[in-house]
């Protein structure tokens, strides 16, 4: 075995210098010169200022916005920094609630969010990712059935039509490539954008 | 279940057959040695290689070296991938001044990246540094992957020589594979998924100020590269803590698709290599069948489990019709959802783009069995392989008891010494799942650790060391892993599943090469036809499931149960 030593240290240095630097660095240099928007993670900005990536879902809480899915991720808690507190997309601390399913835990808190809708006189049928964590805790999208459901909720708080705020989610839903891959959806934020410069 | 959903399935199992025959056979060309497409561009780095580490290219090794030889790598891969988790503090690109690594934390990562598993007690944005990311994962995500193909190889080997005092050179296979099979390939997979939007920059986090003016600090970094290679050597560590359901990791339907093509089509063509280095293609190709018919059975099961929803839920007014999508991404849904947990856990890969955790009782119990199975369809890197061919012993040998003749595969003779072995290596599984799962569930430590109650806390444990002895690395990741008692134990567990596997599986590879070859007659055993496909979905059934049954009855189908009687815990 020792004989082997000499070889062994000699590939681990030789590697780590090809796999480790040089791949990782080659491929930083050709992404960010061809393909910088990809490469800088789809970095969205309004009047100058970065306003988050198309691609990470972020929290809103008010009327006046379309809602994302629930989001199981925390953030270290102010008051005690060595605890953890909910804290819904916090995007550098990706997480699901890992909650199994029959989990007392999940029932209970998806039918507090299902009371809630229905107090929010929002929703007549729930859509499942309405009440439902996401893997990542930061998935930029919903349903079309779930925006289409808030559709009233914005209308109202925006002073706008139904109508139109219904044919905006229309326009922004995405469907499937060539009628197969992926699933139908809408990118909460980008929708909340277009929501911004219909007023 | 749906046909859309179907069709997605079908899809991404065609693209892997299609390109997996052709590289098979450029596999076997790489590792017999041979000149290929790319040999005018490596060839000069592979000869320097050589010549810096010392290493004479053609002189082959015995068995005994050649487990010496990856044992000396082993060790050396640990400890410096320890070392340099431990420093991080001291060393560059650390953009957020990250302190090192906790002594155990780096045990447990060290033996994970060095074994192919990648089992991931940290979350990488808030743990490692660039540095420690690319020097030390990155690496090991290559090596550890190439030496599963290297000890592939060394068994083929002694499979198609006869009278063969060697079974090849380590560092030769090691070499090769790296270069042109692994770098290659994972070079245009990283810039294909930077197409589809996964970053590649040497930034730490970006911050912005959201519309209702809250701010998020989004973490980044040269994830791309790493996601490519990720995939491709079934090692599953993710960049981030949710791994490929993060939108960065995985931002739409294409980049998942090509990210399960990436994860299963080497060990695919590892099987159709297997069949041109013995001269025969019906044997690999017998093999790379039972290991799509077995994967597939796990996909259908778990697709249907997921896409039905959770009853609990539905009970209480949830829309049934998009499936559990509890733990899931929007944009996969559960027919991706449920092929990719069946794909990493057929593999060794062990990335995720949905909460297995969170996955229904039977659900859940797919990717699991996958893994108590020894992830054998297809299986990791070279693992996979390897683990089949232990199967296929077994099954010849089953066969020939029932025959009442000596059992024969590929025309050497099956005798006493290689069904010990075989045997051997089979049951260090079990004893390290069942055993280390015994333990921590009689454990104030071990039941700490759970996130959920009642069966589902059994199923996290015995997923934990399912996913660490088959070297895998997905988790029911409400199991709170980073304890003194699951960093050490599982670090165990995959030390375990690699190297007990392993070694045997090499002594096997010594002693058939160094047989005679049997001319076949009237009286063999065909190992490429049917019949042996049934016998060796058989045999795997049978082992697997009689080692198995008790402990799944107790967790998923237990729970399974329960959830139909409208049971919560």
């Amino acid at each position: 075995m020792l004989s082997q030593l000499r070889p062994a240290i000699v590939m681990i240095v030789l590697f780590t210098a090809l796999t480790g630097l040089a791949y990782p660095l080659a491929i930083t240099g050709v992404a960010q010169f061809v393909m910088p928007t990809q490469a800088n993670g789809n970095i969205i900005e309004r009047d100058g200022a970065v306003v988050g990536s198309t691609l990470i879902g972020q929290n809103f809480a008010t009327d006046r916005y379309f809602h994302g899915r629930p989001s199981a991720t925390t953030g270290p808690d102010p008051a005690d920094p060595s605890k953890t507190t909910d804290a819904p997309y916090n995007a550098s601390n990706s997480m699901g609630s890992n909650l199994g399913p029959t989990s007392k835990k999940l029932v209970d808190r998806v039918n507090a969010a299902i009371e809630a809708e229905f107090a929010a006189g929002r929703i007549d049928v729930v859509a499942a990712d309405a009440v439902t964590t996401s893997a990542s805790g930061l998935d930029p999208h919903i349903s079309p059935q779930f925006a289409l459901a808030q559709a009233p909720a914005v209308a109202k708080a925006r002073s706008l039509s139904e109508a139109q705020v219904r044919a905006l989610v229309e326009a922004n839903a995405e469907g499937r490539v060539l009628g197969v891959i992926g699933e139908p959806r809408v990118n909460v934020l980008l929708l909340n954008m277009a929501l911004d410069r219909l007023n | 279940m749906t046909s859309i959903g179907l069709a997605q399935i079908a899809i991404v199992l065609i693209a892997v057959v299609v390109a997996a025959i052709p590289l098979g056979g450029y596999i076997a060309r790489v590792l017999a040695g041979e000149r290929t497409l790319l040999s005018p561009a490596l060839s000069p780095v592979e000869r320097a290689f050589y010549r810096l580490a010392g290493v004479d290219p053609a002189r082959e090794q015995s068995w005994l070296s050649y487990t010496m030889a990856m044992l000396a790598f082993s060790v050396v891969g640990f400890a410096s991938l320890y070392a340099l988790q431990r420093l991080q503090a001291y060393l560059p690109l650390n953009p957020q001044g990250f302190g090192g690594v906790p002594a155990d934390l780096a045990f447990n990562t060290s033996m994970s990246f060095v074994t192919n598993t990648n089992w991931q007690n940290y979350s990488g944005e808030s743990t490692m540094s660039h540095l420690t990311q690319m020097l030390g994962l990155t690496v090991h995500n290559f090596v550890s992957a190439a030496t599963g193909l290297a000890m592939a190889f060394a068994l083929v080997r002694g499979l198609s020589r006869a009278e063969s005092p060697t079974i090849g050179n380590f560092w030769v296979d090691l070499t090769r594979s790296t270069l042109y099979v692994l770098l290659p390939i994972s070079i245009v997979v990283a810039l294909a998924l930077v197409a589809l939007g996964v970053p590649q920059t040497l930034q730490a986090s970006i911050d912005a100020t959201t519309l209702e003016g809250a701010k998020q600090t989004i973490a980044i970094g040269p994830m791309a590269s790493q996601e490519a290679i990720k995939e491709l050597g079934t090692n599953g560590g993710g960049f981030f803590n949710a791994n490929s359901s993060h939108p960065f990791e995985s931002p739409n339907a294409l980049s998942n698709m090509l990210e399960i093509w990436a994860l299963l089509v080497i060990p695919f063509a590892t099987a159709f290599a297997f069949g041109r280095a013995v001269l025969d293609f019906r044997q690999g190709r017998a093999i790379a069948i039972t290991m799509m018919i077995v994967l597939v059975a796990g996909v259908l099961v778990a697709y249907w489990a997921e896409a039905g929803g959770n009853a609990l839920l539905t009970a209480i007014g949830v829309d049934p019709s998009p499936g559990n999508m509890e733990g899931k991404e929007v944009r996969f849904g559960p027919a991706m959802s449920a092929l990719f947990a069946a794909a990493t856990t057929g593999t060794s890969c062990g990335a995720v783009n949905a909460m297995h955790d969170s996955f229904m009782p039977l659900g859940g119990l797919v990717p699991l069995f996958n893994m108590l199975m020894g992830s054998i369809a297809p299986g990791g890197v070279g693992a996979g392989l390897y683990g089949f061919l232990v199967l296929a012993i077994i099954a010849v040998f089953v066969a020939g008891l029932m025959v009442g003749r000596t059992p024969e595969y590929l025309g050497k003779k099956i005798e006493a010494r290689e069904m010990k072995l075989a045997m051997l290596a089979v049951l260090i599984y079990p004893l390290s799942v069942l055993g280390f799962t015994a333990v921590s569930v009689m454990l104030e430590t071990g039941l700490a650790s759970l996130n959920n109650a009642g069966p589902h806390g059994l199923s996290e444990i015995l997923y934990a060391f399912a996913s660490a002895t088959d070297n895998n690395g997905s988790a029911f990741a409400g199991l709170t892993g980073n304890t003194l008692w699951y960093n050490t134990t599982l670090g165990a567990a995959m030390l375990l599943g690699r190297f007990a596997f392993v070694i045997p599986v090499l002594a096997i590879a010594g002693s058939f090469a160094a047989k005679k070859k049997v001319a076949a007659s009237v009286g063999t055993f065909p190992t490429h036809g049917p019949l042996f496909i049934g016998l060796l979905i058989g045999v795997i059934v049978i082992l697997y499931l009689l080692q198995y049954f008790p402990a799944i009855a107790l967790g998923p189908i237990v729970e399974h149960f329960a959830l139909l009687a409208g049971k919560t815990f």
